[in-house]
């Protein structure tokens, strides 16, 4: 029996506000412990909390980036559970009347767009962070207690490890562009849980499904998704059933692991939260909040492809981030060839971010410093050899191209006569490689071609002494 | 309202970490479907059209600015509970 992958995604997301959404205490991420605390977080008796505006905005923004139909009156609910990272013990969340609903993303796997569908987007607040010991007991710290989070429920619409991949790259982008939050994964500030059940081909009611945590990267999400999957087919084809409960991917083995059996929904008791009044957005609220939404990445990429004729993975790769996009456009702004400035993003200047585990902004490369570098390739005044030499120059030093290739005499050596003098002493030292070359060894060119460059330090024009040493010999 | 049964008196129960036996089971249910019953008078009003009331006040809106204010001092915190470590709140281990 085959059987289709079904998975649905609940993303949690922290909104980059200056303070908690319930309590005025400061919200950012590395702290020492405990001292973003504010009596609110620590649920002392007669607290009483206060809705962060700035979090309702950004869960809007959110909303409106992810396509939902924005709420026009919601409220506030409590949540209980006990459990020492939230001394109320009960988290505000919101139940029925989230800020966002109805909405959608669209992905691309393996050439294909396809949309995944937003059940949902509600704002809540996170929990503090436990530290266990192995002696039975455990350390609180309540930094992040009431952080202002958004909670992003799909509607069961993947079908795939690799589709969950492409929604949560793409639900990362498009956040990211709306400047809401830096979901960053090793941060916490991006997680994710996978709800995964699968069902006989044809058959349209779902299996029943389990919850997957502990999902620390996008790549553990597709590792973790596909190995449950293959858990799940073994159990169902040696006539097992599946049991809905919750498990726990772990990254040294691969394997995911059973933490617990889930009870149902209805043992939170959620309740409406008296202490927090109603929430009305109307339209020039919205309209506000709407117009504070950058140009997003879905329609970057179509401008790149329609507008500077990128191909479809530059224009894809360019825009993962908004660093990266504003960057390139900037460059493009200042006057460098749009294919040029994009192969020179995703090659060396996304190498060297790599290897110095650097974001663009750590580095001293500006786009008019890149621009300046890319317009000295297009009209030849220097080489890509020289440029990965002013390239590299350029992004640990920063300044301007032009400057560089004059102080350093970097500049291309594309003069005939100059060229034409130093083939002749190449080849007056090198009697053997003429020879060589006449006896059909074509390799030997190539090795004269590495002695002019080695004369001239690289700086000689490639296609030119080429044609000039081909020119040369065939006098000789 | 149905009745409360035993059966939902030990599913609770567990979910409140209670041991409880069967005679206390069959007595909380009783009881516990009578009180819960007193409420059910509330189901004779007809509600259709009526939107739920979330808040018993004509309030709505009531935001605070994003500026960080009133941070509690950790010492001060720590010294109202009965041990720390590392600046933070030692609590025996749950699960």
């Amino acid at each position: 029996m085959n059987f289709e992958t079904i998975v649905g995604l609940e993303v949690h997301v922290e909104l980059k506000t200056d303070t908690k959404i319930f309590s005025p205490a400061p919200a950012h991420f590395g702290a020492e412990p405990n001292m973003n605390i504010h009596v609110t977080d620590l649920a002392y008796p007669g607290t009483l909390p206060t809705l962060n505006k700035r979090a309702v905005e950004f869960g809007m923004k959110a909303s409106m980036a992810l396509n939902c139909d924005v709420a026009r009156e919601m409220n506030f609910d409590r949540k209980h559970y006990f459990y020492p990272d939230n001394p109320k013990a009960y988290q505000i969340s919101q139940d029925d009347r989230p800020v966002g609903s109805n909405g959608w993303i669209e992905i691309e796997v393996e050439g294909k767009k396809k949309k995944i569908r937003i059940e949902r987007v509600h704002l809540e607040e996170d929990a503090g962070k436990l530290t266990h010991s192995d002696n039975g007991y455990s350390l609180v710290d309540l930094n992040r207690q009431g952080t202002p989070l958004i909670e992003i429920v799909t509607e069961a619409d993947i079908r795939s490890p690799e589709e969950a991949y492409a929604f949560l790259e793409k639900l990362k982008a498009i956040i990211q562009y709306t400047g809401v939050s830096d979901v960053r994964m090793e941060e916490g500030s991006l997680r994710c849980d996978a709800n995964i059940s699968l069902r006989p081909y044809g058959q349209e009611e779902f299996g029943t499904k389990t919850e997957l945590k502990n999902l620390n990267s996008f790549n553990f999400v597709r590792r973790g998704i596909a190995n449950e999957v293959e858990r799940q087919e073994k159990v169902l084809l040696s006539g097992g059933e599946i049991v809905q409960e919750t498990r726990r991917y772990d990254e040294t083995t691969g394997q995911t692991v059973l933490m617990r059996i889930k009870g149902s929904a209805n043992d939170y008791r959620f309740i409406n939260d008296p202490d927090l009044s109603e929430i009305h957005i109307d339209q020039e609220w919205i309209d506000r909040v709407r117009a504070e939404i950058p140009e997003l990445p879905d329609a970057r990429k179509a401008r790149y492809v329609q507008e500077l004729d990128l191909p479809e993975y530059d224009a894809h790769v360019l825009t993962l981030t908004k660093e990266m996009s504003d960057f390139f456009d900037a460059t493009v702004t200042a006057g460098a060839d749009a294919k040029l400035a994009s192969n020179w993003l995703m090659g060396e200047v996304s190498a060297y971010l790599n290897a110095e585990q650097k974001e663009l902004h750590d580095t001293a490369l500006t786009p008019e410093g890149l621009a300046s570098m890319v317009k000295l390739i297009s009209d030849g005044t220097i080489s890509s050899k020289i440029a990965k030499k002013v390239f590299k120059e350029l992004i640990e030093n920063g300044g301007n191209a032009a400057d560089i290739v004059k102080a350093k005499g970097l500049v291309q050596i594309s003069d005939e006569g100059t060229l034409r003098t130093i083939v002749s002493d190449i080849l007056n030292a090198n009697e053997q490689s003429i020879e060589d070359f006449k006896n059909g060894k074509d390799r030997a060119v190539g090795f004269l071609v590495g002695q002019v460059m080695k004369a001239t330090k690289g700086q000689a024009n490639p296609p030119l002494v080429n044609k000039i040493l081909l020119e040369e010999i065939n006098k000789r | 309202m149905n009745k409360f049964t035993e059966e939902d008196v030990r599913y609770f129960a567990n979910f409140a970490r209670i041991a409880i036996s069967d005679q206390d089971a069959a007595q909380f249910s009783e009881l516990i479907s009578e009180l819960v019953g007193f409420g059910d008078v509330l189901n004779e009003v007809d509600t259709e059209g009526v939107k739920p009331m979330t808040h018993p006040l004509q309030l709505y809106n009531v935001l605070r600015v994003d500026v960080p204010q009133d941070v509690l001092d950790r010492e001060e915190m720590l010294a109202g509970v009965e041990e720390h470590e590392d600046g933070m709140i030692k609590v025996p281990n749950i699960l």
